[in-house]
């Protein structure tokens, strides 16, 4: 057993995620179990889209799937917590949420904590790629998409 | 003929409960809002059977047809609640209540909000279950769980892509405070805030300090609106909603932060409707009651109503210009959210009324036409304009 440190870049006891009851967005959580980032890519007019919707926003079709989306991101902006709203958090201070940019797949954003030293300077536009955090303590186990920047 | 409810409806009472720090009031919240109801008729000089709507936003736990048989009115007309958005739904509330009015549903119409949150919740706790669904799936198991920590994102984006200075969110609060010192309802009377004290506070989550994040409280605020020609008779001036305006702009509302706009307090496509409505510019503003949820937010929302640019934010939204009685754009002048009392931004509501009777404890010499605006940054956010009767 792994104590409440040793894997995860927050501390055990956040929320779980819980696929929506009606399915929306049952084959992202499925990918990241697969270490796979996924997103929806209208297979009408190719618009990607975030967060899960049931129609295209562009073209107003339901023929909304989930496509690979390429990983390579950027740090569209950040945050730092220092103030502890949850009791898990407590002894995990700060960290770093980060909404992260996904040149390609049409700009669309997606948020996790930055790895690495959470009071380095934090740089907007810097190169993230996601980082597969799996809860296999999880009932049932689920996986977090967190990011790591690139060096480049 | 435009539509407009400009000069339709006033405001005549205006009334609050004691204000008091979260879990210190004694009485029920139902009890506090029952009160601020009373005062507000009190206020007005109109006896609370005359009371026939209600309206309210972010899901008000405080019945209105209980309300209605606890205050044995008579017939109820009228009774509404602002979808969602928190705040956000502050001024639309009164527009909704200045609709049905308006519209013949109604003939005085009480605007309440009740909320003790060391009864209830802690806006700034992060009350989550072991495993969450939708769009929290996406956020909580991340660690963002409170406002604050989905609200920071966006003041990042305002001072990168602005330079927005951190000093800036800083005169913001000091105004507050300042204001707060005289106001006998304000929680933080007694507790004046300097630059060192904002300086030095703890940070919640930058760019968030202590100082720059609402507080949490307990009490309850009311508004009574009647026809116009019927608030002439009462023992208030009157002071008449000039215009209105609710939403939020393209695609505002997409989850997990994929809003087009990130840097925005969700006011650029109010500000104009509203402007319009109520035939009044920015220049013709004399006091603004600005919701701060956080200190960003209002620095946006000053921004998005045209009181000044982004390139000069920095300079003009300093703390000598945010004060009352001569700064340039005297700024929540009862101390507000952060400093009065967190009534959900419906105290910035009755402040803009007080300044407008000539009746707040931070009075701007002659202010005739005061501007409010309800929850930036929120998915659907409201402004609305009240005047006196010599703006009609």
């Amino acid at each position: 057993m792994s104590d409440s440190k040793s894997d995860y870049l927050l501390p055990k006891g956040l929320p779980a995620p819980r696929p929506s009851n009606d399915g929306l967005d049952a084959p992202f959580w499925e990918a990241t179990r697969r270490h796979e980032l996924v997103a929806q890519r209208c297979k009408k007019c190719r618009t990607w889209q975030w967060g899960p919707e049931w129609l295209c926003h562009k073209c107003l079709s339901f023929e909304v799937g989930f496509e690979p989306a390429p990983g390579n991101g950027r740090i569209f902006s950040w945050e730092r917590v220092w103030h502890p709203v949850h009791p898990a958090t407590k002894t995990g201070l700060p960290y770093v949420p980060v909404v992260v940019e996904l040149p390609g797949a049409g700009g669309i954003r997606m948020l996790g904590n930055l790895a690495g030293d959470p009071e380095a300077k934090v740089e907007i536009g810097a190169e993230v790629e996601p980082l597969f955090e799996d809860h296999l303590d999880g009932d049932p186990p689920y996986t977090l998409v967190q990011w790591r920047r690139t060096g480049r | 003929m435009t539509r407009s409810i400009r000069g339709q409806v006033a405001i005549a009472g205006v009334g609050e409960s004691t204000y008091y720090k979260r879990g210190q009031a004694k009485e029920p919240e139902y009890v506090l809002t029952l009160q601020a109801i009373l005062a507000a008729c009190r206020d007005a000089g109109i006896d609370p059977r005359e009371v026939d709507g209600f309206a309210s936003f972010s899901n008000d736990q405080n019945d209105p047809a209980r309300i209605a048989a606890a205050l044995g009115l008579p017939e109820l007309h009228f009774a509404n609640m602002v979808f969602g958005g928190g705040g956000g739904g502050g001024s639309a509330a009164v527009a909704n209540a200045a609709s049905a009015i308006a519209a013949g549903y109604a003939n005085c119409v009480v605007v309440y909000r009740g909320l003790a949150q060391g009864q209830t919740y802690r806006f700034g706790q992060g009350n989550y279950p072991a495993a969450v669904s939708g769009g929290m799936a996406f956020m909580a198991p991340y660690g963002v769980l409170s406002p604050a920590q989905m609200f920071a994102f966006r003041a990042t984006r305002l001072m990168h892509e602005h330079g927005i200075e951190r000093t800036t969110q800083r005169a913001v609060a000091m105004a507050s405070y300042h204001h707060a010192q005289s106001n006998p309802r304000a929680v933080m009377r007694g507790r004046p805030l300097d630059e060192a004290g904002y300086d030095a506070a703890r940070w919640i989550v930058e760019p968030f300090g202590l100082f720059d994040c609402c507080m949490e409280n307990d009490g309850a605020a009311a508004m009574v609106l009647v026809p116009a020609e019927r608030a002439r008779d009462l023992q208030q001036p009157p002071v008449y909603l000039l215009g209105a305006a609710q939403g939020s702009g393209y695609r505002d509302g997409a989850s997990i932060q994929n809003h087009p706009d990130m840097a925005t307090s969700s006011f650029k496509t109010l500000a104009p409707r509203l402007y319009e409505m109520a035939g009044v510019k920015p220049s013709d503003v004399d006091v603004v009651q600005s919701y701060e949820n956080f200190t960003g937010g209002v620095v946006m929302s000053l921004i998005e109503h045209g009181f000044c640019s982004y390139e000069n934010a920095n300079e003009f939204l300093s703390f000598e210009n945010l004060i009352a009685p001569h700064g340039k754009l005297p700024l929540n002048t009862s101390g507000g959210n952060l400093a009065e009392c967190y009534m959900h931004g419906l105290e910035l509501n009755i402040e803009a009324v007080r300044q407008i009777r000539g009746q707040s404890t931070s009075q701007v010499p002659g202010a005739e036409i005061a501007l409010v605006n309800s929850g930036p940054m929120v998915p659907m956010a409201s402004n609305m304009i009240v005047g006196a009767a010599s703006t009609l």
